[in-house]
């Protein structure tokens, strides 16, 4: 910094603080001597500098490792799926691509004025999946199964949905979401979770037993065509005159209910569920149909954990129609983020946490894996993620 | 040293102040948006995506702009190290400005994603759907604007130090019009 402070001053400022240039090349010593006015201004700048570069280190989480973040989110995530498996999602892993198209009936339209509930139809993009974390679980050992969707509206608006077999969410918020998998995380030492911390955080979310009860009478089914998909979070459908409808939906699907047999579960392929799924293909188109329910006042918007009451007025806006299966390893579904908050005009993300949350650790897990792709030189998608 | 110091016209003035409050905003944006998994997440990356789009536009402007009308020159008695730093850093300024939107857009058009503006409206992709492709613009996007962010700290500390320690007008000559008092002696 030497050269700065040499620097002659502007003999046009009238700062009491700044001596007149030094003009005597015999006393290089002199020049060399910062002013204290000199000082204090470097001090300052110094200060500024130091200030942004710090706010900026804060707002992106580097001052506080505590802060949970959506990088240290998917990092949980990977550990409690015992490791990497590169190039896959961090959840939901095993999955098979699906092509097909929404075939809105109108009814929609009183509630979103969102141009896929107009009477027609929309192609679609999707995906069935197992709820793993690793991709090579057999089918029959995840109780849990997820529907995607891309829907590719005609005006080039995208609606993406990710839905769940299971009618609520485990859990209420990220944070506890987080702690749940710390509690249910393998010890090393002896390959399987610590049962106190299970219990402790058992006791202190009660959400937990909620869930569980309904599990235990939540039919699991013996394929993706005749299983319930929900949407789970709530969101809002923005109708054309302006007015917020406070909604959750589910894909119904139109194939018979079948239970799986477990005791069969030895027999079956560990890859049963997509197998049955090419088979069903190959007679005909599987159908859904989206059925949108409105929450009554006082019913909960923003918890995804508390269901609403099943009395609730509920409206078949459309059928999904499922045509074609094609491989998760090249298929149109591999390189699309499913973010549930990706909504075209008409539908709006409610105040929900886990919604929220949702959007920013998919989007990590989507870097990670296409980054894991590219290292491994993947191909484009067969089909592309566009129509 | 006498003469009165050459300005930067007002419209310049005008370009450098509004982008400099939306780059900043956007880097802090960018770098919030990424790290939170609250709703703030997806309020901040619906400003993001416009912001860029508006700083791709009126950084087109201000090249145009800055090709037609000369900018001040720097005191004759800066040292050549300096001159070649503001030189440098305000060309790398320029790219990164131009650079940072234009991979958002391509990166968002690699990842299959839709290029949402505000309510329906959006771009259409410019680059064709790829994992290698969006995995290197991803990545670009942020180390780019890290780099952004380190050229506007010098870039800032370089204005200080006119403004505070060397008191030559180069600060004033883009923070305000000729005519001054401080200028009329």
């Amino acid at each position: 910094m030497s050269d700065h402070l040499n620097a002659p001053l502007d003999p046009s400022t009238h700062s009491p603080n700044v001596a007149p240039p030094q003009k005597d090349p015999q006393t290089p010593e002199r020049q060399n001597r910062p002013k204290p006015g000199q000082i204090a201004a470097l001090s300052l700048i110094g200060l500024i500098l130091a200030a942004i570069a710090a706010s900026f280190a804060y707002v992106a989480g580097w001052l506080t490792p505590q802060r949970l973040t959506a990088s240290r989110f998917v990092d949980a995530l990977q550990l409690n799926n015992g490791g990497i498996y590169e190039g896959y999602r961090r959840a939901h892993a095993k999955g098979v691509c699906f092509v097909g198209h929404f075939e809105s009936n109108g009814q929609g339209v009183a509630l979103s004025s969102a141009s896929v509930f107009a009477a027609g139809n929309t192609p679609v993009i999707g995906r069935f999946a197992t709820g793993a974390g690793n991709p090579h679980t057999p089918d029959g050992d995840v109780p849990v199964r997820s529907m995607a969707l891309s829907y590719q509206l005609a005006d080039g608006q995208v609606w993406r949905s990710g839905m769940n077999s299971v009618p609520f969410q485990i859990i209420g918020t990220p944070e506890a979401f987080y702690e749940f998998g710390v509690a249910n995380r393998r010890d090393p030492s002896t390959g399987k979770p610590d049962l106190a911390k299970q219990q402790t955080f058992a006791a202190t979310h009660p959400e937990l037993k909620r869930f569980s009860e309904a599990m235990a009478h939540w039919p699991i089914t013996n394929s993706f065509a005749n299983s319930t998909f929900n949407g789970v979070n709530t969101f809002r459908f923005i109708d054309a005159q302006g007015t917020s409808h406070n909604v959750r939906w589910i894909m119904k699907p139109q194939a018979p209910v079948v239970a799986l047999d477990k005791q069969a579960l030895d027999r079956l392929s560990a890859d049963f569920l997509s197998i049955d799924l090419h088979q069903r293909l190959q007679q005909g188109p599987l159908r859904f149909d989206l059925m949108v329910t409105e929450a009554q006042p006082g019913d909960p918007i923003n918890d995804s954990s508390r269901p609403w009451p099943d009395d609730r007025p509920t409206t078949h806006v459309g059928t999904l129609v499922v045509e074609r299966d094609i491989a998760q390893a090249d298929g149109p579904c591999r390189d699309i983020n499913f973010n549930p908050l990706i909504l075209p005009k008409g539908i709006e993300p409610s105040d929900d946490p886990i919604l929220a949350a949702r959007g920013s650790v998919y989007s990590e897990s989507f870097n990670r894996r296409l980054r894991e792709e590219a290292a491994a030189h993947i191909p484009p998608a067969a089909a592309g993620g566009r129509p | 040293m006498s003469a009165p110091a050459e300005h930067y016209t007002a419209f310049t003035r005008l370009l450098h102040w509004l982008m400099a409050a939306m780059i900043l905003a956007m880097l802090f944006i960018g770098v919030g948006m990424v790290a939170s998994i609250s709703s703030a997440h997806e309020v901040l990356i619906a400003v993001h995506r416009p912001l860029g789009i508006a700083i791709l536009l009126l950084v087109l402007i201000r090249l145009a702009n800055r090709l037609a009308h000369r900018a001040p020159p720097l005191p004759s008695d800066l040292p050549l190290w300096q001159r070649l730093m503001a030189k440098a850093s305000q060309v790398l300024l320029y790219a990164l400005m131009l650079a940072m939107p234009l991979i958002g857009w391509s990166m968002l058009s690699a990842g299959n994603y839709p290029i949402v503006m505000f309510g329906a409206v959006h771009l259409p992709a410019i680059a064709p759907a790829s994992p290698a492709l969006y995995a290197f613009l991803r990545q670009a996007h942020t180390y780019l604007a890290f780099v952004l962010f380190a050229v506007f700290l010098l870039h800032l500390a370089g204005a200080l130090f006119h403004g505070l320690i060397r008191r030559d007008g180069v600060l004033a000559s883009m923070v305000h019009g000729p005519g001054r008092k401080e200028d009329k002696h």
